[in-house]
């Protein structure tokens, strides 16, 4: 691969040096949580976190783990920096990101550390682009304070079904109500727009329902202009979990399967638009 | 008013033809079954299908009591929005009517136990009927849709207006160009024969002229549901029907037609003067033929064929859903060609 013959003395002075084959099964995972300008991307040992926020009401995070790369190099316990995702997304896809068999575009992303700019090496066909980006300051990523043991609810379900009620929810609704119970309805989506309202409800032993584990019956109204961009996730995924906690605080979790059927995670974390009265 | 049904794809594409018509779709649960109607702001089409009780597994209607309503119709479209996906997962249809919060209701029973329950609003309405008597009509005829919509495709999508005349065995069909324009603009023409329909029955030769676009409508629903179309003229100013008809359900769309053609006239006079065409003419295809009859003045069909005179003045043409029978110059000079005169329709 021509990108490996970069000497090995070079890499000593980079912080993170990252290799995919395919640079489309980063890309694709990306344009997951392209719904703002710019990501924080984390890695650690056991991988590369990116994180997109609005209005500090939802994050989405990709996580690709050290595994999905041929190549993961980490000097440091944790890098972070921050990019424009837009820019980036267009780099990886800068040989036109066509689905020609055969024909993949190989990655090698570099970064030397604070105050440089993320080095990408891309090649396709014999020919290699270099792209410099700028980072910026990483900001703090939001802490949504969402653990497994505030969970009152959860459910697993085949993302085929959620994405059918996704494509036709009613978008001059201003919220997407989620209804969670362990009794009728057991899981509900309901939208309120100019026409009326909608409701999709899924019962417990649906086949698509692969796990159902609710204690408590919640309402909780979420801001449709923020979940929207979950389509995106929602339309690469298999399988999602969605969890709420007692604050009434959302959390989808997607398993993404990529193009050499290695598994990826894409969760989003969203608050609650108004406090409903919990039945 | 409750109705459920094991799900048909008709039902959604019912409501897809409506919206071709009108913004608003008008229910009225009926004893003789459900009406669903649309008609145009201008109130030159109407468009009612009527989904007898047995199109249902369970149709119940309060006894005596008329109810009516309306919403727009893309509210009801999108609880039917996509047709595919509609066929492959959707297994029941529930749909009931509550007058006293006003609310209309579609409860779709789908796959994998899935329920899609859409609750609408809707406003009390006034009747919507639309008042025709198609089986008056003097020309009635019955094709499968593919004739029209083959025949309409070699229109252009622009195209407001048609003008259908018919004889005893042909059927043109034509595109509508005003008096004024009539040097400027492409004419098109086709013509169909007799056999190519299931029935044709013309008792009266008269051409109607009547806007494109909303039979467009009717014409999509045929096609996928394989229904013939059935189609019932008569003067012009007097409405064109078409009609798709089966054992659970009936469609009609009903267009207003220019009440005062003269252009229609005009060729109609002079076709009274010419003989009747050779039986071959346009059967083969004998393009030079045609071509050299085009330039003749007497042409064997009803195409406006040369400059177009001046003595025409330019009479106001409106629509008018249900005009006054107009007499023209036709019916007296081949009321002695018929086998009897024809009363008002």
């Amino acid at each position: 691969m021509p990108l490996s013959t970069q000497s090995q003395a070079d890499d000593e002075q980079y912080a993170l040096v990252a290799s995919m084959d395919n640079a489309r099964n980063l890309s694709n995972i990306l344009k997951a949580i392209t719904f703002k300008d710019h990501a924080i991307f984390s890695a650690t040992p056991n991988g590369l976190k990116v994180t997109v926020e609005d209005s500090k009401c939802l994050q989405a995070n990709a996580f690709i783990q050290a595994e999905i790369f041929q190549e993961f190099t980490i000097k440091e316990d944790l890098v972070g920096f921050q990019v424009n995702l837009t820019v980036l997304l267009d780099c990886l896809n800068i040989f036109g990101g066509s689905t020609v068999p055969g024909a993949s575009t190989a990655l090698r992303m570099c970064y030397r550390g604070y105050g440089y700019p993320l080095t990408l090496f891309l090649e396709e066909g014999g020919v290699v682009t270099v792209c410099k980006i700028n980072t910026q300051e990483p900001e703090e990523p939001i802490d949504f304070e969402f653990c497994s043991n505030n969970v009152t609810n959860k459910v697993i379900l085949l993302s085929e079904s959620l994405k059918e009620a996704f494509s036709e929810l009613d978008m001059t609704s201003e919220v997407l109500q989620i209804t969670m119970s362990p009794s009728q309805p057991y899981f509900r989506l309901s939208t309120f727009g100019n026409s009326g309202n909608a409701h999709y409800d899924y019962p417990k032993d649906s086949e698509m329902m692969e796990l159902f584990r609710c204690t408590k019956t919640q309402t909780n109204s979420y801001k449709m202009s923020l979940l929207k961009p979950s389509t995106k996730a929602l339309a690469l995924s298999c399988k999602v979990s969605v969890r709420t906690d007692v604050r009434g605080f959302l959390s989808l979790q997607y398993l993404v399967r990529n193009d050499d059927g290695q598994i990826c995670f894409v969760e989003y974390y969203c608050c609650p638009d108004e406090e409903v009265e919990e039945e | 008013c409750v109705c459920v049904c094991v799900y048909r794809p008709v039902l959604a594409k019912a409501i897809h033809s409506l919206s071709r018509i009108g913004d608003e779709l008008y229910v009225e649960p009926q004893e003789d079954g459900l009406a669903l109607r649309s008609v145009n702001s201008s109130r030159s089409a109407y468009a009612c299908f009527l989904f007898a009780p047995l199109f249902f597994s369970r149709y119940t209607v309060p006894r005596g009591h008329t109810f009516r309503c309306k919403m727009a119709i893309k509210s009801v479209q999108a609880v039917f929005r996509s047709l595919a996906s509609l066929e492959k997962t959707v297994e029941k249809c529930h749909i009931e009517l509550d007058e006293q919060k006003n609310r209309l209701t579609f409860t779709l029973h789908c796959k994998h136990g899935l329920l899609k329950t859409h609750n609408l609003s809707f406003q009390d309405s006034e009747s919507l009927q639309a008042v025709f008597d198609k089986d008056s009509y003097a020309n009635v005829f019955r094709s499968n849709p593919r004739l029209l919509v083959d025949t309409v495709v070699l229109f252009p999508p622009s195209l407001e207006e048609v003008t259908v005349s018919v004889n005893d065995e042909r059927m043109w069909v034509r595109n509508h160009v005003e008096e004024e324009d009539q040097s400027k603009a492409m004419l098109t023409e086709l013509c169909l024969a007799a056999d190519e329909f299931d029935h044709f029955a013309v008792q009266t030769h008269n051409s109607v002229t009547f806007c494109l676009k909303e039979l467009r409508g009717l014409l999509v629903f045929a096609e996928s549901v394989g229904l013939p179309i059935s189609m019932y003229f008569d003067e012009p100013g007097s409405p064109v029907v078409l009609s798709v008809t089966d054992s659970v359900l009936e469609g009609n769309f009903v267009l207003a037609t220019l009440s005062d053609d003269p252009n229609n006239r005009k060729n109609n006079s002079r076709r009274a003067h010419t003989p009747p065409p050779p039986p071959d003419d346009f059967m083969n295809d004998d393009i030079d033929a045609y071509l050299i009859a085009m330039d003749t003045s007497i042409a064997p069909g009803p195409s406006a064929t040369g400059p177009p005179t001046t003595a025409l003045a330019a009479s106001t043409c409106s629509k008018q859903p249900a005009a006054a029978n107009h007499r023209t110059r036709l019916h007296s000079e081949e009321e002695e060609e018929e086998a009897g005169g024809r009363g008002n329709g």
